[in-house]
């Protein structure tokens, strides 16, 4: 039996959680298949097959799937599914829509966001806010998860030479429809990927002084984030959000300006390798987890950090 | 139209919530309980349909022991018309709990089912896209935005790249993110006159779901620590340490 991995793309390129997420399928020591859903998306379905480690790519291709209304993408995982021992989706936004709608159409308990595979029954999810690592067992036949993308090194994008079988049986449940997007356009690295990233709280104030965050970036290659309290105030769009609630990531140096270091907060950022905070109240929670703390006003404290770059 | 909305009693979200000494669940005697946050966003967005005239009903659904009677009676005091218990002691998965409510709205038949996007405490995010599937509806997940008009909504949601929306016929599930909107806080008056409105309890037997678990907990544990920081002087020092100790920049 084989592990099926479904991918997650915009029809033009493969995402790269979709990279994470195979590591995490080769655990499991068998075959590992992939599932491109979407319309005209041929050449993901192409990046899919030479990812390292793939056997089988199946490609559904039709017009329904084009922008992975979860109605219409389930019940396509759902019928191969149980030829599988484990599905896995990445935990991305996309991934935690489609995989529990396919979850219920098997009768399968998913298991949410895994960070390891201890056994082929057996793992390891964060829980409470990542306050808790909590070990857990299923019992279903087939294993249904998402896989947290920072707990897992992303396998190679080429090496792989995996034949493409395309799969026909597509149909529109005519529950939902699209109607339109505001994608965030930025020339910065993505948050998920991004191996620096600068994230700004309520201390920034405003949108506008997150351009002193930006020029940092721009100097270091880093993505920016941002809290909630930045988000919900309007500084920044919601795509930014670090936290329980918002995105995860754990890149190789974190910067919180102005950030308080709620619980929700840390959760989405305290497993970066190394973590500057710059507050200027010197019992902020965010000291807790700094690997540097610099405790200083930001407006004076960045400024100098861009000019000391 | 008539409105389902799910609510869940967890651990409040300011408790730091610790693993108990021999590892076999997380201590949870004498933590303060509330309503889980994207619950009670579910609950206000409900309230506001009422109030703009497109709701006519609002019914508050709690799966849990019965001291979750208290979240119902909040959700009541906020606005919701009558709310039904399901009573079960234990862990409750988020496949037994959609179950549970997919027997409530067949019998209920609701036009929208409004859940919060994600439980604080097991964090899964799981139960509206599970119901959604179970009942046949389309799904709203991780919603900033809501309109309801002829027979559809059209729900903005909060994703990776930005906002996406969509439009659902209607019955449909709805989950909140956390823009939607901000909850209200229950008036006095609304507390002393939720006391008085309708509580029904049922039982899992009551929609034939059979709610043992599928996934066992074996064990918890603390992340793992972070060794101890250091305040550094000023940027200088920082930029220093960065470079030549973290070796990050
Ligand atoms: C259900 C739920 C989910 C949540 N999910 C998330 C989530 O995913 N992500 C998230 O971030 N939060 C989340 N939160 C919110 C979280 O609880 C906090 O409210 C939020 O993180 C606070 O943001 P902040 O640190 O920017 O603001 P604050 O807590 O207000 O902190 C601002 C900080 O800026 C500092 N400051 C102010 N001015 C300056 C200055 N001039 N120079 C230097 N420092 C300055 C202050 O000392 C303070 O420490 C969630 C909450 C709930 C209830
Ligand atoms: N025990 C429960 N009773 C009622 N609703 C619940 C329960 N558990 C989860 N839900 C609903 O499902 C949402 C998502 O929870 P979860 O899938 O556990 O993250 C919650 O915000 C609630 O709206």
């Amino acid at each position: 039996m084989s592990v099926l991995v479904i991918a997650e793309h915009n029809n033009a390129q493969l995402n790269a959680a979709t990279l994470n997420t195979l590591a995490a399928a080769k655990e499991f020591g068998s075959e590992i298949h992939v599932l491109v859903a979407g319309s005209g998306a041929a050449d993901v379905a192409a990046s899919a097959a030479e990812a390292d480690g793939v056997a089988k790519v199946f490609h559904a291709d039709s017009a329904v799937l084009e922008h992975q209304l979860a109605e219409n993408v389930a019940p396509v995982v759902a019928a191969i599914a149980t030829n599988y021992t484990h599905v896995l989706a990445p935990a991305t936004t996309s991934g935690k829509n489609i995989l529990p709608r396919v979850a219920a159409v098997l009768d399968v308990q998913q298991i949410s966001d895994v960070i390891a595979v201890i056994s082929a029954d057996t793992f390891k999810r964060p829980i409470y806010a990542g306050n808790v690592i909590a070990t857990v067992k299923s019992s279903d036949a087939v294993k249904v998860m998402t896989v947290r993308t920072t707990a897992y090194d992303p396998v190679s994008a080429s090496g792989g030479s995996a034949e493409v079988v395309a799969i026909a049986d597509v149909t529109d449940a005519s529950l939902s429809s699209f109607v339109g997007e505001e994608l965030a356009k930025s020339d910065r690295p993505e948050l998920a990927s991004a191996s620096i990233v600068i994230s700004g709280g309520r201390g920034m104030q405003n949108g506008d002084n997150f351009e002193l965050l930006y020029k940092v970036a721009d100097k270091l290659g880093a993505g920016v984030g941002a809290s909630r309290a930045a988000v919900d105030a309007g500084f920044v769009p919601n795509d930014m959000q670090v936290g329980q609630t918002g995105k995860i990531v754990a890149p190789d140096l974190y910067i919180a300006v102005g950030i308080s270091g709620a619980i929700q907060h840390l959760a989405g950022m305290k497993d970066s390798k190394v973590i500057v905070a710059i507050n200027k109240d010197e019992d902020a929670p965010i000291f807790s987890v700094a690997d540097y703390g610099l405790v200083a006003d930001l407006f004076t404290a960045v400024p100098e950090l861009d000019a000391a770059l | 139209m008539k409105v389902l909305v799910a609510v869940k009693r967890v651990v409040d979200y300011n408790v730091k919530v610790r693993p108990k000494a021999d590892g076999s669940n997380v201590e949870l005697a004498n933590v303060k309980m509330s309503i889980n946050p994207f619950c009670e966003i579910a609950v206000e967005e409900a309230v506001r349909l009422k109030e703009k005239g497109v709701a006519t009903e609002i019914i508050a659904v709690s799966v849990g022991p019965k001291a979750c009677q208290e979240q119902l009676r909040t959700a009541l005091a906020l606005g919701a018309d009558r709310a039904i218990q399901v009573e079960v002691e234990g862990d409750v998965e988020p496949l037994a709990i959609a179950k549970l409510l997919n027997g409530i709205v067949s019998e209920e038949k609701p036009d929208l089912v409004v859940l919060g996007k994600q439980s604080i405490d097991g964090d899964n995010n799981q139960t509206g896209q599970m119901l959604a599937a179970l009942a046949g509806m389309g799904q709203g997940t991780f919603a900033s935005e809501v309109t309801v008009e002829d027979g559809t909504v059209a729900v903005t949601r909060e994703i990776d790249g930005g906002l996406q929306t969509v439009k659902l016929q209607l019955p449909a599930v709805v989950t909140t993110d956390l823009r939607l909107n901000e909850p209200r806080y229950a008036s006095l008056p609304n507390i002393m006159k939720a006391k008085r409105k309708p509580l029904e309890v049922k039982t899992p037997a009551d929609y034939g779901v059979d709610t043992a678990t599928r996934v066992t907990l074996v064990s918890v544990e603390p992340p793992a620590e972070r060794k101890e920081g250091i305040k550094v002087a000023d940027v200088a020092e920082l930029v220093d340490k960065l470079k030549n100790e973290a070796k990050v920049i």
